[in-house]
């Protein structure tokens, strides 16, 4: 396995699980709901994830439980945003602080304990190509239905009646419950999705990433998931490329770290000049490029504002009542 | 309103009542934790050793904790709590809560203090710590023996001087096999994220190491290792559960000798104000079981195990800086103010030491 | 059968008052089947969460000292979320500020006046404020979302304190572990009353600007400008109030609040800089700010009571042994609770069997748009 191509794996896995949860996040703000309990629902998932394979030895039962917890879990935000019209963004910073104490809850017997990792899928033949082989044929499970997962939620929302309903409702509420569409209902199905893809995506973390639990194992990731969906404008494919941006630049910061200067003494002398330079940055300003990018691109996104004003859900974060 | 408080005061009057019948049967030894006991690592082990001071001495000690405690202000209010609440003896185990275990002893002069790793000490307010260091000397040992590329990635959190002690130990271990042995430092600014530990660790591999070394607290890397057919080493607690094949060693910290020799001394009465830095010869730095490596290695581990154990310091000299001035001349051994102080590679580690 | 929410013509007095009553009885509840469910005595596990802590008067001092920050933090955050601003990173503008409040004291370490302590504080101010400007100007500018930009640059304010206190500011005489050098008596804030407590001016502070801040909400103009500007900006706009001098205004008033949190917390009660200078005081104060209902009176209560339970939560974990992870849900659980109470103010709550769905003839549509805030 060359190099670059361990990298670009490398790469795959530490993006799936933001891909994952920000699809699921997509579609709820989309619909018109804002939930900020992502990071609590992944850790919701991860602790289900790993518990139920560790008891059953099957990473599958695992991950399939996982998205069942995610949203059940989603459904307490649902009660209380739509039903009980409570303001979004508390609510959702409530369903993070629920998620972060009951998953370490949960958890205490789990600590110390080798989990069950999922499998790679090897197509054969295919898998051993050079360079892509392993990249697009020779990953874990979770990898390929992330991929289906772009694809079938843009194919949805952008193909089909019920996908135009959905962005309906997310637009302008008022009109579609004129056009006698069910807008709660349909910000409850959004909601649970999202809690289902959230709850896979923590799954993922502790089933494949990292196949072990600890409290608070996600580490930020549900809020950079959040990021990447305004990042991509409410785009899947652009879901995609933002979340392996962020994978990428993420380990790009631990290669330049790992790679010594005396590795690279065969450069001519001003590019050597320059990673001298790049070296002798705080490895805190490395470790905050993530972030610093995350802010950065979202400033060249939302700059055009007729651009994204296109894009946005017009009715994102507004609660809605149905007068009668 | 007049009722309920009176309900309450006599409520308070009763629980007060039962904890004090029971501080008095019992000594109370109490411990004060930086991070959650399921790190699996560093506060993990501390509370493995309260846990062992309960099975041995629980006839005559109850034990309590508090997990999770920052440091500041809510290190303050938690000494001073366990101390309000009857505590005899109280442990704190981070290095951030020495400011607050010095007030509040200076304040609770009948109380014994215990800080695991600072360096402020009184009357009642004993340091304790583990020379960790004389483990990774013999990492480094078998990582020069068992590499075949003669490199090693090491994932680190914070320089902190016990970090970079590490690094240096174990590279002169390894410099002890093979004076050309190279690694690669990755900082990884965190104490414990498995994600980012097991992306490090990729990355090191990815650039050529073939065996990971670790001064972080999950088990991430490991897993990596085993999963790629590659080396590591353990840290804190022995991995070999997460990683069988991977695992050669794992640098435990057992706490258990310490805690039950000082609540025993808490007891009979003779407990004193001590600085103990303890290691491998104290049964506080303990190998776990040497795996995966050839029979040759083992037997050098085991020996230099046991040169560590009969006293021998790994920091002895000739020992040049990174720049190639004079550390230790030949013979002289690094007195351990300037080993508890490290802000400075040895040759031969090619890294610029974030300041 | 489904909730149905029929809107109250205006607010309902009784449930404004009562409401918060109603969420902490139902949280006690749960709490309770909670604690049972974990093998632990429900009436004693209330009782050391809410009850020992007051015994004591050392304690009611560490409870001003934990409430302090949030209280701070919490009534600048109503001015942002009543104006419909999110920041949800007070928590890096509480280290900016105390970075910037921490200048005179470690690099001038001998400038010790009379005017060192207002000087720190006021540089803590500006310092939070600045950084709260970041998203604010981001927003106003370039239009970009203020949730994620803030939090964001929390992840960055706790990298960059990382490096100065391991980095430039590290204390020469403190054996290379990363903190700065201990302030002087004169860079100290003191303690109200030393003989009783440790608790500092930090909590005067609190209490004055949530003072001030009611005041100005409740009697000003601006306060009226904040309240239209949130509940309907073109409405706002109509009545010509500026939407992004309104964004400046939250967010300066709640960065300057938590800067000046920041820079309180590390003066007076931490005494230097260290890599870890508050347990999330930034986000928990937006559970305090919604607790208290936006109303900066009301947040003082929120925040003493989430101060409670932060306390309680170690006495019941050294009596009872109940985890920490208790406490943080138990924190979402009394938020979810809240929110949900609250909706009593402004509607009615019906339940409908399904059978009267279908027996109703076309629904007349007229949705209602409800705005964020409380107000």
């Amino acid at each position: 396995m060359g190099m670059l191509e361990a990298i670009l794996l490398t790469i795959a896995t530490a993006s799936t699980p933001l891909l994952i949860a920000a699809l699921g996040e997509l579609v709820v703000e989309r619909s018109g709901v804002l939930n900020l309990g992502t990071e609590g629902m992944m850790l919701m998932g991860a602790v289900t994830g790993f518990g139920v394979a560790l008891s059953t030895g099957s990473p599958w039962l695992g991950a399939l439980a996982a998205i069942l917890v995610g949203a059940v879990f989603s459904l307490l935000f649902g009660i209380l945003a739509l039903s009980f019209v409570t303001n979004q963004v508390a609510t959702g910073l409530a369903l993070t602080l629920l998620g972060t104490g009951f998953s370490g809850m949960l958890g205490v017997g789990f600590v110390g304990q080798p989990g069950v990792r999922m499998t790679n899928i090897y197509i054969p033949g295919l898998s051993d190509l050079p360079l892509v082989g392993r990249l697009l044929f020779g990953q874990d499970p979770l990898f390929y239905l992330s991929i289906v997962l772009v694809i079938a939620v843009s194919w949805f929302l952008f193909r089909t009646r019920a996908g135009l309903t959905l962005r309906a409702v997310g637009d302008n509420h008022g009109s579609a419950h004129a056009l006698g569409i069910s807008v709660i209902g349909i910000r409850y199905l959004a909601v649970m999705f999202g809690g289902a893809c959230a709850g896979l995506a923590g799954a993922q973390l502790s089933l494949v990433y990292t196949p072990q639990w600890v409290e608070n194992m996600t580490a930020g990731r549900g809020w950079i998931a959040l990021a990447l969906v305004v990042f991509a404008s409410w785009r899947p494919w652009r879901v995609l490329a933002g979340a392996y941006l962020f994978g990428a630049i993420t380990i790009a910061q631990l290669h330049i770290q790992a790679i010594n200067l005396g590795d690279l003494s065969f450069l001519p002398g001003p590019l050597y000049a320059l990673a001298a330079g790049v070296k002798s940055l705080p490895s805190q300003f490395l470790s905050a490029l993530p972030y610093l990018a995350t802010v950065l691109v979202l400033v060249l996104i939302s700059r055009n504002k007729r651009l994204t004003m296109m894009n946005t859900p017009a009715s994102l974060g507004s609660a809605f009542v149905p007068d009668r | 309103m007049k009722k309920t408080m009176i309900a309450l005061a006599a409520a308070a009057a009763m629980a007060s009542l039962t904890a004090g019948a029971q501080a008095q049967e019992k000594l109370k030894a109490c411990w004060v934790y930086v991070g959650p006991i399921g790190d699996f690592g560093y506060s993990y082990q501390h509370d493995q050793g309260r846990l062992q001071v309960e099975k041995e001495l629980g006839d005559k000690v109850e034990t309590s904790y508090l997990e999770n405690v920052p440091e500041g202000p809510d290190s303050d209010r938690a000494f001073e709590r366990l101390a309000r609440e009857g505590c005899k003896i109280i442990f704190g185990t981070s290095f951030g809560f020495m400011d607050s275990m010095v007030k509040v002893a200076a304040k609770f002069p009948d109380i014994k203090f215990e800080h695991a790793t600072g360096y402020k000490k009184s009357d009642n307010l004993a340091i304790y710590n583990a020379r960790f260091y004389e483990g990774r000397y013999i990492l480094g040992q078998i990582a020069a023996k068992e590499s075949k590329k003669g490199l090693a990635g090491y994932i680190v959190s914070f320089p902190i001087p016990e970090v970079v002690m590490g690094i240096n130990s174990f590279m002169l271990g390894a410099q002890s096999v093979n004076p050309d042995f190279k690694i690669k430092i990755v900082w990884v600014n965190s104490w414990f994220d498995p994600g980012k530990e097991a992306d490090a660790a990729k990355a090191l591999f990815d650039q050529g190491a073939d065996i990971i070394v670790q001064h972080t607290d999950s088990t991430a890397a490991l897993q990596v290792a085993e999963e790629r057919g590659l080396k590591g080493f353990g840290q804190s607690s022995d991995m070999a559960k997460f990683a069988p094949k991977a695992q050669m060693t794992a640098i435990v910290d057992d706490w258990a000798p310490y805690y039950l020799e000082r609540v025993k001394a808490a007891l009979d009465g003779s407990w004193k104000t001590s600085d103990t830095w303890g290691g491998i010869k104290d049964g506080e730095v303990v190998m776990s079981p040497y795996a995966n490596m050839s029979d040759e290695t083992k037997k050098m581990a085991e020996e230099t195990e046991a040169k560590i154990k009969g006293g021998w310091n790994p920091f002895t000299g000739p020992v040049m800086k990174q720049d190639g001035s004079e550390f230790l001349k030949d013979g002289q051994v690094a007195d351990d103010a300037t080993l508890l102080g490290m802000n400075f590679y040895v040759k031969g580690v090619d890294d610029k030491l974030p300041q | 059968m489904r909730i149905e929410l029929i809107k109250r013509p205006q607010r309902s007095a009784l449930f404004s008052v009562v409401s918060p009553f109603i969420a902490l009885g139902l949280t006690v509840v749960v709490g309770a089947i909670m604690f049972a469910l974990l093998g632990k005595n429900p009436v004693m596990a209330l009782y050391y969460y809410f009850i020992d802590p007051l015994l004591e008067v050392w304690s009611w001092h560490e409870l001003a000292i934990k409430a302090a920050p949030l209280i701070l933090i919490g009534v600048g955050l109503a001015i942002c979320f009543r104006s419909n601003n999110w920041n949800i990173g007070a928590e890096g503008q509480l280290i900016i500020g105390a970075i910037v409040g921490s200048i005179i004291p470690v690099m001038f370490p001998d400038f010790q006046t009379w005017l060192t302590l207002p000087l720190m504080l006021l540089m803590g101010i500006v310092g939070g404020a600045a950084y709260g400007a970041i998203p604010a100007f981001l927003k106003t500018r370039f239009n970009t979302n203020e949730i994620l930009t803030s939090l964001m640059l929390v992840y960055v304010a706790q990298l960059v304190l990382d490096w100065v206190v391991r980095g430039p500011w590290r204390d020469p005489k403190g054996f290379n572990f990363p903190q700065t050098i201990q302030f002087s008596p004169a860079a100290t804030l003191p303690e109200i009353m030393p003989m009783s407590g440790r608790a500092n001016w930090g909590f005067v502070f609190a209490i004055v600007a949530a003072l001030l801040l009611w005041f100005m909400l409740s009697r000003m103009l601006k306060g009226f400008e904040v309240r239209v500007l949130g509940q309907s900006p073109r409405a706002g706009r109509f009545a010509g109030f500026s939407s992004s001098r309104m964004v400046f205004f939250a967010f300066l008033i709640s960065g300057g609040l938590a800067g000046l949190a920041g820079i309180s917390e590390v003066s007076g009660a931490i005494g230097k800089l260290q890599p870890t200078i508050s347990p999330g005081y930034g986000f928990t104060a937006i559970i305090v700010a919604f607790l208290g209902r936006l109303n900066p009176l009301g947040i003082i209560f929120s925040g003493l009571l989430l101060a409670l339970t932060y306390l309680g939560g170690e006495a019941a974990q050294i009596s009872l042994g109940v985890s920490d992870k208790v406490v943080r849900a138990f924190q979402g659980i009394l938020l979810f609770f809240v929110l949900a109470a609250d909706t009593l103010i402004l509607y009615r709550i019906r339940l409908v069997r399904p059978v009267a769905k279908t027996m109703e003839t076309a629904p007349s549509p007229a949705p209602v748009e409800v705005t964020h805030g409380n107000a």
